[in-house]
């Protein structure tokens, strides 16, 4: 049987005169992991933001878990705590320590007790391998340490689904392993996954889907040995080229 | 090429002529030392500004009266300007337009009317117009000194929300946050750490206009630093209370800063949160 857990219909989105979004559609089932790619300004991103409502659409549906997100009368608080977000600036509340990062939002939004909080926020730092920085400041961390963070804070709050913004965009490029393991392990536990990336060596290897986007659409999807290994589009080969082998790009 | 970094005509290089420069410098300076020291008359001066037994005359009201009632009249106008401010900010950042406009007028209104003229409306003004109406004179102080902090700290504190990135809160709606939950437990908290300098200038600031109660009127035991200090000019003919009084304000202001250093070396923007160093 299958469990749709996003389900997104004739999705627009225009800031001003620009359509970043011209009618996406997309059935996102449990357990599935869907790795989004394309050239930037593809609208990868915004998609992905709209999923939690972070931005408005112009127009379609999106419904999560069975929750309408874009009916007006839903409550958009209650329905993002079970919707994980993990950004590319990672976005840590600065003032707070790791452990209170994690418990701020289980307290006052979950109503959960201090003692629960801080057992299931230690459960995630576990998780995310960092369970001996509870107490640390985020400027104390490394990017990729702070991206484990922001990944474990969204998990405390026990999310259906996931959503990733290009995670590890910001980093250097020998943290991004440890990231991509979190992500992979996460995966192999069966959580539903909308991952926006640049790692096409992670979807190929961890997502079940891959949807190719550019100019507002999704223009390919399949799984990633299609999407990445033999693409049908055009569009979606040149993007591919530039990506996988960028000093050849220009011949 | 190699001529434009070889020594000048002169023979002096540019960092041999800085060294002379600055000996020149220091030369003048101590010759005006020099010259002020001896031209000037130091008991004269030593009489007017320190005469030891008027000095000793002013304690220990100047502490436990003036001192005290500086310090009370602040601490009750910066509180009540820095909730008013709040409110103010949030209204000139809010979505709702007549909040907007309300706060704007507000700020650009008191912002721009000296600290004197609120005293004297709220002092005069407000028993005058609602008849009846007669305010105690600490809460007078209290709504002058917060009515013109608050115009200022307004918009002190929109720039410290402005200033905190919008990650922030998204990452705090992503959570299921409300906007107000969201404003009141991670921008707000973030937007203060960041205008802590500004908010102890008008701290300070706010310490010396409270000797605008003057024009209230006091009672002996009402007095603040500064009129203290004129009071006591009079009686003894002496400018030693300015002095001493002038002191005083300092023995207020300087310890702030101090407090604010610190606070902001343990909570400010690359601050540790208080933490101690990394484990």
């Amino acid at each position: 049987m299958s469990d749709v857990k996003i389900e997104i219909t004739g999705l627009r989105k225009s800031f001003g005169q620009v359509e970043v979004l011209s009618g996406v559609d997309q059935r996102i089932e449990a357990g599935e992991v869907v790795c989004v790619i394309g050239p930037s300004g593809s609208g990868k991103s915004t998609l992905l933001r709209c999923v939690n409502l972070l931005e408005q659409p112009t127009g379609g549906r999106i419904v999560v878990d069975g929750i309408e997100l874009t009916d007006p009368d839903t409550d958009i608080d209650a329905a993002r705590t079970r919707i994980g977000m993990v950004f590319q600036q990672f976005n840590l509340f600065t003032h707070l320590s790791v452990l209170d990062n994690l418990t701020v939002a289980q307290r006052k939004v979950l109503g959960r007790s201090r003692d629960e909080a801080e057992s299931v926020a230690r459960q995630n730092l576990e998780r995310v391998g960092l369970a001996d920085r509870a107490t640390a400041m985020p400027s104390q961390l490394s990017g990729g340490q702070q991206q484990r963070v922001g990944i474990a804070r969204a998990l405390a709050m026990n999310p259906d689904v996931m959503l990733f913004d290009e995670p590890t965009s910001a980093l250097d490029p020998e943290l991004v392993g440890d990231v991509l393991g979190v992500m992979r392990r996460l995966a192999d536990e069966g959580m539903t996954m909308l991952v926006v990336t640049h790692e096409m060596q992670f979807a190929r290897e961890v997502a079940d889907r891959v949807l190719f986007m550019d100019g507002g659409v999704i223009v390919e999807q399949g799984n990633p040995a299609e999407v990445i290994g033999a693409p049908k589009q055009e569009r979606t080969r040149s993007f591919l080229a530039r990506v996988l082998d960028p000093t050849h790009a220009g011949e | 090429m190699a001529e434009a970094t070889r020594p000048a005509k002169g023979g002096m290089s540019k960092r041999q002529r800085a060294k002379v420069g600055r000996g020149v410098q220091y030369v003048i300076l101590l010759a005006l030392v020099v010259v002020g020291a001896v031209l000037a008359d130091w008991n004269k001066i030593g009489d007017a500004f320190f005469n030891v037994e008027v000095a000793r005359a002013l304690f220990p009201t100047v502490i436990t009266t003036a001192l005290v009632n500086t310090a009370v009249y602040t601490a009750l106008g910066f509180a009540f300007g820095l909730g008013l401010a709040l409110l103010l900010a949030l209204m000139r950042l809010s979505s709702v337009g007549p909040y907007r406009w309300i706060s704007g007028a507000y700020i650009e209104f008191f912002r721009g009317l000296p600290a004197l003229l609120v005293f004297l409306s709220v002092g005069f003004g407000i028993p005058t117009a609602f008849e009846g109406l007669n305010l105690d004179r600490n809460l007078t102080i209290m709504l002058s000194l917060g009515i013109v902090g608050s115009a200022y700290m307004a918009e002190t504190i929109r720039a410290g929300i402005k200033a905190v990135p919008g990650g922030q809160l998204e990452a705090a709606r992503s959570l299921g946050m409300s906007h107000a939950r969201a404003t009141t437990t991670v921008v707000i908290p973030q937007a203060f750490r960041i205008i802590l300098p500004p908010l102890t200038n008008e701290l300070i600031l706010l310490t010396k206009d409270s000797s605008l109660a003057f024009v209230l009127g006091a009672t002996l035991s009402q007095q603040e630093l500064t009129q203290f200090g004129r009071s006591a000019l009079t009686s003894y003919e002496s400018m030693t209370p300015i002095l001493v009084v002038g002191l005083c304000y300092l023995v207020i202001t300087i310890p702030l800063s101090v407090l604010q250093q610190r606070l902001e070396r343990r909570f400010g923007p690359g601050g540790n949160g208080g933490q101690g160093s990394g484990a």
